[in-house]
């Protein structure tokens, strides 16, 4: 493989890192029961004050963790309003959409254009000098090998722990766990923070490292939480297939830029939004094969055609935890 | 229990906009603002002058078109957040039509008619022109809005999802347009196309940039909501398919087909809304049309608890706080957003005092058996 080669993929993996911490912070509190819609919002808010902490205090450190706090205090309101005061999440996650992408905007006008740090490669001894694979997985940023710890984490920890197999019953069947002893909503709490507060961490790994600066509303964030909720879907709310979401996205982003020039006939800007008709199709994808009219339409099909068909939506389709969206009560 | 009745109800109401209030206050004594300047230059820059007044009525029509199509949805229990591209649909929709018509065989032939019976065909023209610009506003952002429905009723794409990518799409389409097709002679610009000649203007008031005719518009347009949702079987039964789809489906009532008409019924409020930015704001299609006015109107509809009598003030209300902000960077070299964070912390915080409110007195209720 070319140097070319190797760089681009290495490149593909470090840009999809703060889209993995989103992706796998919302799975986590889906997988719990509660959807945290404010993403979009939370996203820019963080990215902007891990931005703004960081310039002025000089620590990365910092900046990051303001993005963590800012992530898991818009979560705490979400949990608050629909575990406490059972209150549509849609709803109150649209508001905190909108409040915090003003308040984004709003705050960080006077950081507009600053120079910022960045977080600079770290290359792992050894591993590093080994060919293809030291290029790339080993010559990244903290940051890229965080995302890749996070999703072997993720993935023992939702499916090989008893602690994750409690989070699989809190959210499939609340009223299961609750009488095996499981305290629903305070674990609901817990996940809805946590998760928050990986996708917290999203938004300075995008200021400080993989689209560093602050520029406003041409920062190009705007849009990125909504495809993160929408991977969240099209990974099936487990982590591996959420992840490998993140990685296809990112590179048909990257296919799209380096098309670009064959593709002069449409102009830079419309290229730009070719992700969210992507996104539509494999939602479209995903939910297809539980429509009735496919089922019906499958059924009228000669029988080795329809299996093949019925085998290929089933591969596709995800089903969210039987929970998501409801409010628990234990009484 | 019917949310936000009653005294109690209107009491928790102004207790959230009174926290929001406090807490946008300490954001801005934060930055070192002061708090009592910024709302009083907001209020001076919403009403201070007949023009700023105007203004304030010109961003409230869009708003109160949105805002009425968007409790039919909410009604069907939809959450249509693609009205934003609605609104860009229509308003391409009309450019479309102000754009192809005038020159048109057809309007040739009509105005040749016209002429025959010793009508003079100069007045009328643009006249039809300006309300098949409405007509085609309205079918632009029905069709947006279908698509957004078949997403959700035949491929099960959640409507937040389909709507939201079908907006990015809408502005994708409109820098299409404006640096494509209809790009300005010599150099396609951010500013948009081509301003049309002041004939396929909406007439204006004389000195100022409103319109009574879209003024009226948009009132008649909430009160057909108001009458559809109070006294009709068609609200009636919208509400029950948004109450319960199962409930709804086994009392005989096509949900599907009921779904699908509110999906169109909003989007063509939105794509009049898109139209009339066009004919009587902007004259011209420009990148970002529709200015948010879509988003805005689904915090609208929160705010006032899906119910069609209070649209009117808080929508008049959300836009006094846009553009009485739009002085703000001037004034205090503080960012226009300001608007935008004051109506989040508002619908947030009544949301968050009706949930308490209803916490309480479910509470109370059961003590008390």
């Amino acid at each position: 493989m070319s140097d070319a080669t190797l760089a681009s993929i290495a490149g593909i993996l470090a840009t999809a890192a703060p889209l993995v911490f989103a992706v796998i912070g919302e799975t986590f509190t889906e997988r719990a029961g509660i959807i945290n819609l404010s993403m979009n919002g939370t996203i820019l808010l963080s990215a902007m004050t891990g931005f703004a902490v960081a310039t002025t205090t000089q620590s990365l450190f910092l900046g990051f963790l303001a993005g963590a706090i800012i992530g898991a205090l818009t979560a705490l309101i979400i949990a608050f309003s629909s575990i406490s005061l059972k209150l549509s999440q849609v709803a109150v996650g649209y508001v905190l959409t909108m409040l915090c992408l003003d308040l984004a905007y709003f705050l960080g006008s006077s950081f507009m254009g600053l120079r910022g740090p960045t977080v600079l490669n770290t290359n792992i001894p050894l591993l590093s000098e080994l060919p293809i694979i030291g290029r790339i997985f080993f010559q990244h940023t903290v940051l890229t090998y965080a995302s890749f710890l996070l999703i072997i984490l993720a993935f023992f920890w939702i499916f090989k722990t008893s602690g994750g197999l409690i989070l699989q019953g809190i959210g499939e069947r609340p009223a299961a766990s609750y009488v095996r002893g499981a305290n629903v909503n305070r674990m609901r709490y817990f996940y809805t923070i946590l998760g928050g507060a990986l996708v917290g961490l999203a938004g300075p790994m995008y200021t400080l490292s993989v689209k560093a600066g602050w520029m406003g509303s041409i920062t190009g964030l705007d849009g990125i939480g909504w495809i993160a909720l929408a991977i969240t879907i099209f990974g099936g709310w487990h982590p591996l297939r959420a992840a490998l979401g993140c990685y296809l996205f990112v590179f048909l982003q990257w296919l799209g830029l380096v098309l670009q020039p064959v593709l002069v006939v449409i102009p830079s800007q419309v290229l730009q939004v070719a992700p969210f008709p992507l996104m539509i199709l494999t939602l479209l994808l995903v939910n297809i094969g539980n429509a009735e009219w496919v089922e019906r339409t499958l059924a009228a099909m000669p029988e080795p055609i329809r299996r093949l068909l019925a085998r290929i939506l089933r591969a596709m389709r995800t089903n969210p935890p039987a929970g998501l969206g409801v409010p628990f009560e234990n009484e | 229990m019917k949310a936000g009745s009653g005294l109690t109800g209107i009491g928790f109401r102004l207790a959230g906009i009174i926290l929001a209030l406090l807490v946008a206050t300490l954001i801005l004594l934060a930055l070192g603002a002061p708090p009592f300047r910024a709302y009083g230059d907001i209020i001076s820059g919403a009403f201070g002058s007949i023009n700023s007044l105007a203004n304030v009525i010109r961003s409230w029509v869009p708003l109160l078109l949105v805002t009425s199509g968007l409790l039919i949805t909410f009604s069907a229990g939809l959450w249509n957040i693609g009205i934003e591209g609605q609104i860009t649909l229509g308003a391409i929709f009309a450019t479309w039509v102000l754009k192809t018509v005038p020159d048109s065989a057809f309007l040739g032939v009509f105005v040749s008619v016209l002429s025959s019976i010793g009508v003079s065909g100069d007045n009328v023209a643009p006249t039809l022109c300006i309300v098949l610009a409405i007509l085609g506003g309205a079918i632009g952002g029905m069709v947006w809005a279908m698509l957004a429905g078949f997403l959700k009723i035949f491929g099960g794409v959640n409507e937040i999802f389909g709507g939201l990518g079908l907006n990015f799409i809408a502005t994708a389409l409109t820098i299409y347009f404006i640096f494509g097709p209809w790009k300005r002679p010599g150099v396609a610009s951010m500013s948009g196309t081509v301003p049309f000649d002041n004939a396929y203007w909406l007439p204006q008031v004389a000195g100022l940039n409103m319109s009574w005719w879209s003024l009226g518009i948009a009132i008649t347009g909430i009160v057909i909501i108001y009458i559809l949702l109070r006294g009709t079987y068609f609200g009636l039964r919208l509400k029950a398919v948004g109450k319960s789809m199962r409930s709804a489906f086994n009392l005989g009532i096509p949900t599907s087909r009921y779904m699908m008409m509110a999906f169109m019924l909003c989007g063509i409020f939105a794509g009049l809304a898109g139209s009339l930015q066009i004919i009587a704001v902007y004259h011209r299609l420009i990148p970002s049309v529709s200015s948010g006015y879509g988003y805005l109107g689904l915090m609208v509809a929160m705010l006032v608890n899906y119910q069609a009598l209070w649209v009117m003030p808080i929508s008049f209300f959300f836009s006094a706080l846009t553009i009485g902000s739009i002085q703000l960077p001037i004034s205090l070299q503080l960012d226009s957003n300001l608007s935008g964070v004051l109506q989040g912390a508002i619908v947030l915080f009544v949301l968050l005092m009706e949930g308490v409110r209803q916490k309480f007195s479910k509470r109370s209720k059961g003590g008390a058996k």
